[in-house]
């Protein structure tokens, strides 16, 4: 009796522990981003470029839609064809193709960013002779297919198996089956593997490097160079001027800020609308 | 707003005791009640219906596994059919045959003959899309579709039709209104039309079902173990549901539960290891089996 208590105490403690050393690199970032970051976002920091080095003042306008800018083309490449393939993986999971496919889109997943990178300047950049946010988009599209094709088929999976008989029963066809009812069913859990996407590839540096390159000027045309929040962060984080590294800390800031607020906002527009789903 | 078909009285008396008991008890539930609880005594076998589903010399597989062997049975017009027998004997598979369900199932796969009026259900050109609008299935879990409100789970066989054969908007209205009525569900819901089906509880959501399957106005419904995650007295309204239903529909019901097959059907068919040993009239086969395995299975000695 005295030693089932005493296990049960310390097995609670324990993984109170455990669950506190996973959060704890999260509170210290979130934590250390504050105090260093937030003395330097002001209205400047959302309306100005940068200025010149050495000279204070200066914000990151710029970047800031660079990086928006860059995430639409992403996500309009990497979105589509990613949940599109999730969806046949799920609703196929036998088929011989759909073993290749998952296979394939585990090896993309595991594909280091920078290869990546290349891969896009070898396809978007020599050949056009100048780098563009066209090509920033393509590397993050490509990284986000496979990121986004198995969350779609782990959140396809969860629909119960008794949903789609239930259409076929009532006269869908299996197309619309699969759309109507079993992936309206998973979306929420679609649309946030999504995110998930999104904001892994939203901090991305090594595939804008030799794409996108980066920008000292304010520009939204996606066929000329852009300016992102990551290549800025690190431009000015090993810059020899403190201002700027404030600025880089403000940045980083802003960009988890920034992926945050595209998650709540997504999720707010796909909430389930009754609740979720029993069995 | 009116409902053109007069609804089995049975089934508006019988959702009315939830929201007033004194007032509800009409005769024909009373009559009900007799039923749930005893073998009925009248045969309507006697005056046999028509036959509208023939099923010849049926097998299916599941991949390597042959699940049902060499069936034969034929289902009547407006009658409750009942299928028993124990966990695996393919009474199931029999069932999702019927509406072509069964080859669904990957690797799945049927021979033999089923004709529906006549016409072979595996034959040449037949759709079986159009086979399941016409022949429903009620599954053993409730299955609302969540993302849909009450109404357009009940309407959601209407979504998939062809443009020009789908009906208007009040005409959904119409027959959502009705198909929920034939459930026995209406009174209990008429209010909330637009709130989340998986709200209701299980023995709603599962009349639901029926009334999804009811919308699609299809003249067969299989309803495979339909009561097998509900509590009793949910059970008890499904099973008056069922006996109401067959005044409009062939009713084809899979069961665990013989006490359940003999509340609610006429005839009642007996399988064991994928091959039908007996169909006889409900009470005839419960009493007087003519196989001794169904004599040994019926009186608890297996199973």
């Amino acid at each position: 009796m005295i030693r089932r208590k005493i296990a049960n105490v310390t097995m609670l403690a324990l993984m109170w522990v455990a669950a506190a050393v996973v959060l704890l690199p999260l509170v210290l970032i979130l934590v250390h981003l504050i105090r260093e970051g937030a003395s330097s976002i002001n209205w400047d920091f959302f309306t100005k470029v940068q200025s010149a080095p050495g000279t204070t003042g200066g914000g990151m306008s710029n970047a800031i839609v660079g990086t928006l800018i860059l995430l639409l083309i992403a996500s309009a490449i990497g979105l589509p064809v990613g949940i599109a393939a999730g969806i046949y993986l799920a609703e196929n999971r036998t088929a011989r193709l759909a073993s290749i496919v998952r296979f394939l889109a585990d090896v993309l997943n595991g594909v280091p960013s920078i290869v990546t990178g290349i891969f896009a300047w070898q396809v978007m950049v020599k050949p056009v002779g100048h780098f563009s946010a066209w090509a920033g988009g393509v590397a993050l599209g490509t990284m986000m297919i496979p990121l986004s094709a198995r969350t779609t088929e782990e959140m396809i999976r969860t629909v119960p198996n008794s949903l789609r008989e239930a259409a076929l029963a009532l006269g869908y066809s299996r197309w619309r089956t699969s759309l109507t009812i079993v992936v309206r069913t998973a979306l929420p859990g679609i649309v946030t593997g999504a995110l998930v996407s999104l904001a892994r590839v939203a901090g991305e540096t090594a595939p804008l490097l030799f794409t996108a390159l980066g920008n000292i000027f304010f520009s939204v045309n996606p066929s000329k160079v852009i300016a992102a929040l990551p290549l800025n962060i690190y431009s000015f984080a090993i810059s020899p001027y403190d201002d700027w590294h404030r600025l880089a800390w403000a940045a980083s800031l802003v960009l988890i800020a920034l992926v945050l607020l595209i998650s709540i906002a997504a999720r707010y527009a796909v909430r389930p609308k009754f609740g979720k789903a029993v069995d | 707003m009116t409902n053109p078909e007069p609804m089995p009285a049975p089934v508006d008396s019988m959702s009315a005791p939830l929201a007033a008991p004194p007032a509800g008890t009409g005769g024909a539930a009373g009559a009900l009640k007799g039923i749930s609880t005893t073998v009925r005594q009248t045969q309507p076998a006697a005056e046999p219906g028509k036959v509208v589903l023939e099923v010849t010399a049926l097998n299916a597989y599941f991949d390597t596994q042959h699940a049902v062997r060499n069936v034969s049975i034929a289902f009547r017009e407006r009658e409750v059919t009942a299928i028993i027998g124990p966990s695996g004997c393919g009474k199931s598979t029999l069932l999702r045959c019927l509406n072509r369900m069964h080859e669904t199932v990957p690797r799945a796969r049927v021979t033999g003959r089923i004709e529906f009026h006549g016409q072979d259900l595996y034959g040449p050109g037949i759709n079986p899309i159009e086979v399941r609008r016409h022949i429903g299935m009620v599954f053993q879990r409730p299955t609302p579709f969540p993302t849909l409100n009450i109404r357009d789970n009940v309407a959601a066989g209407f979504r998939v039709m062809k443009r020009g054969r789908r009906p208007g908007r009040a005409e959904i209205d119409r027959r959502v209104e009705e198909a929920l009525r034939g459930a026995a569900l209406w009174d209990e819901v008429k209010d909330r039309l637009r709130t989340g089906a998986i709200a209701l509880s299980g023995g709603q959501q599962q009349r639901l079902c029926i009334a999804r399957a009811l919308a699609n106005e299809p003249s067969i419904i299989l309803l495979d173990e339909p009561t097998a995650s509900l509590d009793p007295l949910s059970t008890q309204k499904i099973e008056e549901l069922v006996y109401a239903l067959r005044k409009r529909f062939t009713v084809i019901i899979v069961t665990h539960n013989m006490q359940q097959a003999a509340r609610v059907s006429d005839r009642t068919a007996f399988m064991l290891n994928g091959e039908l040993v007996e169909i006889a009239p409900t009470g005839k086969l419960f009493t007087a089996p003519s196989d001794p395995r169904t004599e040994a299975y019926v009186t608890g000695r297996f199973g």
